[in-house]
């Protein structure tokens, strides 16, 4: 089913199809049947499919009529499927500028069409020649990001690389990250001060990362909630949010063998407002004082709100975001901090998992490139401008290509 | 500032500032409440007594002037109020000098917002700078209110192909079609300039990273501070310029103000807003200084002790 | 069965949205995809409004403690939605819940707009409270983020240019403004970057294990 696109695109020649038509009109002035004297029109229409799209676009371009802009009200742009009538598609403002272009994306494809550009002025409408037939096609792939895709085979390969290295067994060495090591003993204190645990996930949906990665150490911390037969408390901003988790939590309580234990309220929605969400967590914070604060996901201006109450109620606080404006509050106010990387990594690292470890080594691949990539880039662009050496400008231009998403 | 109020607040400020410092000196740690009573205090007093500061724009901030000015006549210009009534003190201000600067100037404006609150928001633009200040600007001629849309980076995935598709109408129900403004307005591309007004997500960034990377529009974001600096990797290539925090409203303002006559008298909050910035800003250093003193005061008893 | 069906929709949703991006013939699938995403939260909301109606109706039902905020929580949960709803104001049923007139935005401009403001302006004296335990010089990276920290602090006023405005336009970079909009654009940025490229391939690693089915603690514990 995944691949069904492909079988049928694989059929189709992985190739740009172009068409180039050119238009020439001679600028010459003429005058209507009443006597009005008409506008020039434009001249050099060019018309050609768009690269890299699913064939229902095409590309105009014409330059501007003489008598722009002075005295013209603007451009209308004709179109013609196959045989048929010409009908006007778009209008365009004058500008006085050399050329205009235009970019139609409401044709079909595969369909031919021809293009006529005429000029409005109280004279009336002058029309340009049409301009030859072009056909919109699809290309399979799209060019412009082949650089981007070989920087995701490179790092995507070197992580599944490292999976099935350490599938064979070889121990990989993975640094310590002190925010998770002190999990277990932050829940264990909670546990002995017979106090609950506040997780709060962010407060974005579940199309962010960041909380798919919160959830994912949530199901860890659940577990050992679970185990250590403690109490966790998790008020939600998202619906959706509460819902993914409390399925995550019953999980976890099921493995642990304590499906007794879960009740559906230790995940609650609050609201979606930021700052209601923030003052109804400050008050479940003040009021319920939980031994443990693990503040997970993505966070705003709320994180340092969230993290002094935390400090005040005495709460062991563990943070981790991938925002890193939030970063400093977290850092200054909490006692550990997963920075940015190390909170995709604590699901797998939680695992303790040598697959999932493997993984992670595979993204010091990609660290590895962009570090080389960054001194070479660096170095050729400073000896190109610095010292003239035009023989480095290839190795900037290669560098700047490589990594450009434009 | 010779307001004898001002000299008065200072006096009792400074001096209490010592007096903290004393009482830190003897090895005691200051209870928070009384930091939060001196902050309140130096903001209020900045307040009451409307100390103000002079303001130059930094070039990041003039970029975004100049850029502007330098639009030919009728430019398309579109704010995102991509906000909500928290960051609002911040951040409106300069949604509205940007309002002005643009109409002035005789450029078409095209309001829309990623957040719900924003829609709010920019009627009270409208309501209460557009309108009274430009009377003569017509609705759907010189501005129109799109509204707000949901679908965060999502509206701006297809906005960027094809307003229609995402705004069949505006935000009073008129199609797009029979507003003038969109005659010759397809998709954001046709935009002259973008000024997503914001600090959360979606905000700048994702215009930047949705709009106006890929689709080769200028882009000059007006931020929260808390999320200037990341932005500032896209400065200058994806952001022709920068208004980060009240600091950079306020420098926006005073340069509206400098080339404007007609703005002389009008109300500029973020300028107001820095005194009492300005203020906090020295308690907060006066504070560090204090707790670093009483900090090294402390280790050098222990190491005393334990020689 | 429970555990595979979603672990079969994660892979194949994940796997169009990667190749979305560089195949165009799959791109509309890819829109798509995220427009399902849109419909399903938004009949979440059900869900959560339900549970905090259902959570505080049980709290005044048993007369919890601070049961009186709870009434205070639904009173304005339902007297939002009617409003909104109806689209009433003073004239009756308005045309625009966003205009002038509608009870929406009275609500909005009177109660949400302040009591946000209020919340967010709480920064400010937090911001105090954790520069006064955070900043100490304790050795020496935290003694220069100490003094980068002064400088953005005199550079973000008019009082950081009237203290080095004297110096010389040749050593200008010294001015605190200069000094501060450096400290933001070079190393403080040199870090976010930094930072963002870690958090790039973290999110590209966790996509992969998500996507290949190796991480499926999303559905609880263990991975089996």
């Amino acid at each position: 089913m995944i691949f069904g696109k492909s079988l049928y695109c694989s059929f189709i020649i992985i190739a740009c199809f172009f068409t180039v038509a050119t238009a020439q009109n001679e600028a010459v002035a003429t005058v209507d049947s009443v006597g009005q004297i008409l506008p020039q029109p434009p001249g050099n229409i060019i018309v050609a499919d768009h690269k890299y799209d699913n064939g229902g676009i095409i590309d105009i371009a014409w330059d501007r009529s003489p008598d722009d802009p002075l005295g013209i009200d603007g451009y209308n742009i004709y179109r013609a499927c196959g045989d048929g009538d010409f009908e006007i598609v778009a209008f365009v403002l004058p500008g006085g500028m050399e050329s205009y272009s235009f970019i139609d994306d409401k044709v079909e494809r595969g369909e031919s069409y021809r293009y006529k550009i005429s000029v409005i002025s109280s004279g009336g409408e002058s029309f340009s020649e049409s301009s030859v037939s072009v056909r919109g096609d699809w290309e399979f792939f799209d060019l412009d990001k082949l650089n981007i895709l070989i920087l995701g085979i490179i790092v995507c390969g070197s992580v599944i690389g490292f999976i099935f290295t350490a599938r064979a067994g070889r121990k990989l060495f993975i640094r310590k990250i002190s925010g998770l090591e002190a999990l277990e003993e932050a829940v264990g204190r909670a546990t002995e001060m017979g106090r609950p645990i506040l997780f709060i996930p962010g407060i974005l949906d579940m199309d962010d990362v960041q909380t798919l990665a919160a959830i994912t150490i949530l199901a860890r911390v659940s577990r050992i909630v679970a185990d250590y037969d403690s109490k966790i408390e998790m008020p939600v901003s998202r619906s959706l949010v509460m819902t993914t988790a409390r399925e995550t939590i019953k999980n976890s309580y099921l493995a642990a063998g304590r499906p007794d234990a879960y009740y559906d309220d230790m995940v609650h929605y609050v609201t979606d407002e930021q700052f209601g969400y923030v003052a109804a967590v400050n008050g479940i914070m003040v009021r319920d004082k939980p031994a443990t604060c693990l503040y997970l996901g993505a966070f705003f201006a709320e994180s340092l709100i969230l993290a002094e109450t935390g400090n005040y109620i005495g709460a062991i606080q563990i943070a981790g975001t991938a925002r890193p404006g939030q970063l400093p509050f977290f850092v200054a106010a909490c006692d550990y901090t997963l920075i940015g990387e190390e909170l995709f990594a604590a699901s797998a690292y939680l695992s303790g998992d040598p697959k999932q470890l493997g993984s992670l080594k595979g993204q010091d691949v990609g660290k590895f490139v962009a570090m080389a990539a960054m001194i070479i880039g660096t170095l050729a662009v400073t000896v190109v401008s610095a010292w003239q050496f035009k023989f480095f400008g290839w190795l900037s231009d290669l560098m700047y290509s490589m990594f450009s998403t434009n | 500032m010779t307001n004898i109020g001002v000299y008065i607040s200072l006096l009792l400020i400074f001096g209490g500032l010592l007096a903290i410092l004393i009482y830190s000196l003897k090895g005691r740690d200051v209870d928070r409440r009384i930091i939060f009573l001196f902050v309140l205090f130096s903001v209020a007093s900045a307040i009451i007594f409307h100390i103000e500061f002079e303001e130059s724009a930094t070039p990041i901030v003039k970029k975004v002037f100049e850029f502007v000015e330098n639009l030919p006549p009728e430019s398309k210009i579109l704010i995102s109020f991509d906000f909500d009534p928290a960051m609002k003190p911040e951040v409106h201000p300069m949604a509205n000098a940007f309002v002005r600067h643009a109409l002035v100037k005789g450029h078409k404006l095209y309001l829309m917002g990623l957040w719900p609150q924003g829609q709010a928001l920019m009627t009270e633009t409208i309501e209460y700078v557009l309108k009274p200040e430009f009377p003569n600007a017509v609705y759907g001629e010189d501005y129109v209110m799109l509204g707000y849309k949901a679908g965060n980076e999502g509206v701006l995935n297809v906005i960027i192909t094809d307003f229609r598709k995402m705004y069949s109408t505006d935000a009073h129900g008129t199609s797009l079609d029979s507003i003038p403004l969109f005659d010759d307005v397809k998709s954001a591309k046709d935009m002259d300039l973008i000024f997503p007004v914001g600090g959360g997500k979606p905000g700048p960034k994702e215009w930047i990273l949705f709009v106006g990377d890929p689709g080769n529009v200028p882009i000059a974001p007006g931020l929260a501070a808390v999320v200037a600096p990341l932005i500032y990797p896209y400065y200058p290539r994806q952001a022709i310029g920068l208004l980060g925090g009240v600091k950079g409203a306020a420098e926006y303002e005073s340069e509206l103000k400098k080339n404007y006559k007609e703005f002389e008298n009008v109300e500029t909050p973020a300028l107001q807003m820095m005194g009492p910035q300005t203020m906090a800003h020295i308690v907060i250093m006066a504070f560090i200084v204090i707790g670093n003193i009483g900090f090294f005061r402390a280790r050098r008893r222990k190491w005393q002790e334990g020689n | 069965m429970k555990r595979t069906i979603p672990v079969i929709i994660v892979s194949v949703v994940g796997t169009v949205l990667v190749l979305s991006v560089f195949f165009p013939p799959v791109q509309t699938m890819g829109e798509d995809f995220s427009l399902f995403f849109d419909i399903i939260a938004v009949f979440a909301f059900f869900l959560g409004g339900g549970n905090l109606v259902r959570i505080h109706l049980v709290k005044i039902y048993r007369k919890r403690p601070d049961w009186g905020f709870s009434v205070v929580t639904l009173v304005g949960f339902f007297v939002t939605l009617l409003v909104g709803l109806g689209k009433l104001s003073v004239t009756g049923v308005t045309a625009s819940v966003t205009a002038p007139d509608s009870f929406l935005q009275t609500i909005f401009v009177n109660i949400i707009t302040p009591l946000s403001s209020t919340m967010y302006a709480l920064l400010a004296f937090y911001v105090a409270s954790a520069s006064y335990r955070a900043f100490r010089a304790k050795n020496r990276e935290a003694t220069i983020l100490l003094i980068a920290a002064f400088i953005i602090l005199l550079g973000r006023t008019p009082l950081g240019m009237k203290l080095t405005g004297w110096i010389p336009e040749w050593l200008s970079i010294l001015q605190i403004p200069n000094l501060a909009v450096w400290i933001m654009n070079a190393p403080n940025l040199a870090g976010q970057r930094a930072i963002l490229i870690g958090v790039g391939l973290g999110v590209v690693a966790m996509s992969l294990r998500l996507i290949l089915g190796m991480d499926r603690t999303y559905l609880g514990s263990d991975n089996d």
